[in-house]
């Protein structure tokens, strides 16, 4: 059976027009689908019952429940859910005052090999459909709430470019989710030729992975910059225009001794030099075996005054979820663990 | 940045094991041994980076793939022969080779960047291990062997041969006796070796800075 739930219009066109249905069923279906709770085919009650019949006969609606949820006292939550694989993905739930983010995964596993990274340990097992990515933030309970979109999860989500391409067309089209593309971010480590496509076919953010100006300490980081240097992701970036609609923010996770000296905040100036940007660092959840450590909060907080005062606008994203493996991937690993 | 494309009539195309194929077509111009191509069927179309697996003097360029059923293009690109069309971009990547000895690791594909080092006459003070499922997968084995000697190890997970270790690279690198401190250590092949093999090389007492990894993607 083939899931509905995170097919576009056309591809709903597609279902009707196979299906014998008339045009406007697609526009029905987007609506049972993305605009309300829906259950099951037998749900769209203004489709006939005979054409709800041909429906069930080849699709599903697709949704899948979490199987598991962790809630810290901080109000964060990581919900599980299972894959085709056997294995999980992590969704989480950050609530900030009238903000309401929720962080999506995009892959099982991940193929990047980052040195921080917890899902790359993971190895990588497939990548999730647009549907898998849209059922995060239909399948949570606070679904409803939901003001903002990270597309930060497990995986790198330009690794996997047409399915969240399509997810951000339902997110964001009329007939779907019709969500500000300005309240959705998508990170990357910085593939170029997709990143370059998801600059020209989508409208949401922007959030580029840096982690050292330099490219040899880089290179320990990120076996991307190998393929793709930063000096070559920066400048494809210089090339797009992100003015007060659009913003490119980078993320710097903090690692003591390694990027967080005077030396690299006058290196990030440097090389962000005339593109309009923030920065947004970020704690370092350690995990087990890394051969890095945390900054020390007095590090962090001087970094981001230095380049502050050097007219780089910098902000320490708050740790959240602490006691409840707030590193991306602790929480399915230990999961696969006990399963094993 | 943009990676200047033109299309290359194939010399030759050769199935070399079940699903793994080398494709050849004539260089014309100058690359490290250890960087990439992207190839794609069509000038517009998805491109897909790959190491060049031939040496850096050489008349052709050599390509080793194996064929990803669910892929978009190894599929179509199993199906060409000689005389037949795709497109290429140019050279690029930082995964290259320089006079420090060094342990190259590889899995499965992962060794064409290796082999291209070999064949530009960089194999000098380097030893390489090479992980396969099946003893037939051992490419170039006659030229790494002749050319290496000691300095090469094939670790084989699912045959067995009085020749090669049984098992994985990584069980090879849990047991060998000692990982030299003052190496550079080289990893090449699927994300999961890579990550599992780095995670050893750090516990057992290789500092990070001296792992390079290349992953496939």
């Amino acid at each position: 059976m083939e899931p509905l739930f995170g097919k576009t219009l056309s591809e709903l066109s597609e279902v009707a027009d196979e299906a014998g249905l008339p045009a406007f069923a697609a526009n029905q279906m987007a609506d049972w689908l993305y605009k309300k709770p829906t259950g099951s085919i037998d749900d769209m009650t203004n489709l006939s019952k005979k054409a709800r019949e041909t429906l069930k006969e080849n699709y599903t609606i697709g949704m899948a429940a979490c199987v598991n949820m962790q809630e810290s006292t901080d109000g964060t939550k990581k919900y599980l859910f299972n894959t085709k694989t056997g294995k999980f993905i992590e969704t989480a739930y950050i609530p900030d005052k009238d903000r309401h983010t929720v962080c999506v995964s995009t892959q099982v596993g991940c193929k990047m090999g980052c040195l921080f990274c917890m899902t790359g340990k993971q190895g990588f097992q497939g990548n999730l459909s647009a549907g898998e990515i849209l059922n995060q933030l239909r399948s949570i309970e606070e679904s409803e709430k939901i003001t903002n979109i990270v597309y930060m999860g497990m995986g790198e989500p330009l690794d996997n470019l047409d399915a969240v391409l399509k997810s951000l067309e339902i997110l964001t089209a009329d007939w779907g989710f019709a969500m500000s593309p300005r309240r959705i971010t998508v990170s990357t480590i910085g593939i170029i030729p997709a990143m370059k496509e998801f600059l020209e076919k989508s409208e949401a953010h922007l959030a580029v992975s840096l982690h050292s100006p330099y490219d040899e300490e880089r290179k320990q980081l990120m076996p991307i910059q190998q393929v793709y240097p930063l000096d070559e992701v920066l400048s494809e970036i210089r090339s797009w225009d992100f003015g007060r609609q659009r913003r490119v923010s980078f993320e710097y996770i903090m690692f003591k001794d390694l990027n967080d000296t005077p030396m690299h905040v006058r290196e990030l100036v440097k090389k962000l030099d005339g593109i309009r940007c923030r920065i947004n660092l970020i704690r370092f959840h350690p995990i087990p075996d890394t051969p890095l450590d945390t900054s020390t909060d007095s590090t962090i907080r001087e970094f981001k005054e230095n380049l502050n005062n050097q007219g780089i606008v910098t902000t320490i994203r708050a740790s959240r979820g602490e006691d409840i493996y707030a590193a991306c991937g602790l929480l399915s690993t230990k999961e696969l663990v006990n399963k094993k | 940045m943009q990676q200047q494309l033109s299309k290359k009539t194939l010399s030759f195309t050769d199935e070399i094991a079940e699903g793994v194929y080398l494709l050849g077509f004539e260089r014309d111009f100058e690359f490290k041994a250890g960087q990439v191509i992207g190839i794609g069927m069509e000038k517009e179309g998805p491109r897909r980076l790959y190491s060049i697996c031939s040496g850096e003097r050489e008349h052709e360029i050599m390509i080793l793939y194996n064929v990803v059923e669910e892929g978009y293009l190894t599929p179509r690109l199993c199906d060409l022969t000689e005389g037949d069309e795709i497109w290429v971009t140019g050279p690029r990547g930082e995964f290259l080779y320089d006079s420090a000895p060094a342990l190259w690791i590889a899995s499965g594909t992962g060794v064409a960047p290796f082999y291209s080092m070999l064949r530009s006459g960089q194999h000098e003070n380097k030893t390489l291990i090479h992980g396969e499922r099946y003893l037939e997968r051992f490419y170039f084995y006659n030229e790494f062997s002749e050319t290496l000697g000691e300095q090469y190890t094939r670790c084989c997970s699912a045959e067995d041969d009085p020749a090669v270790f049984r098992g994985r690279v990584t069980a090879y690198l849990q047991q060998v006796a000692a990982l030299p401190s003052d190496f550079k250590y080289y990893l090449c092949g699927r994300a999961e070796m890579v990550v599992e093999t780095r995670d050893i090389l750090i516990a057992r007492g290789i500092p990070y800075n001296q792992i390079i990894s290349e992953i496939y993607f």
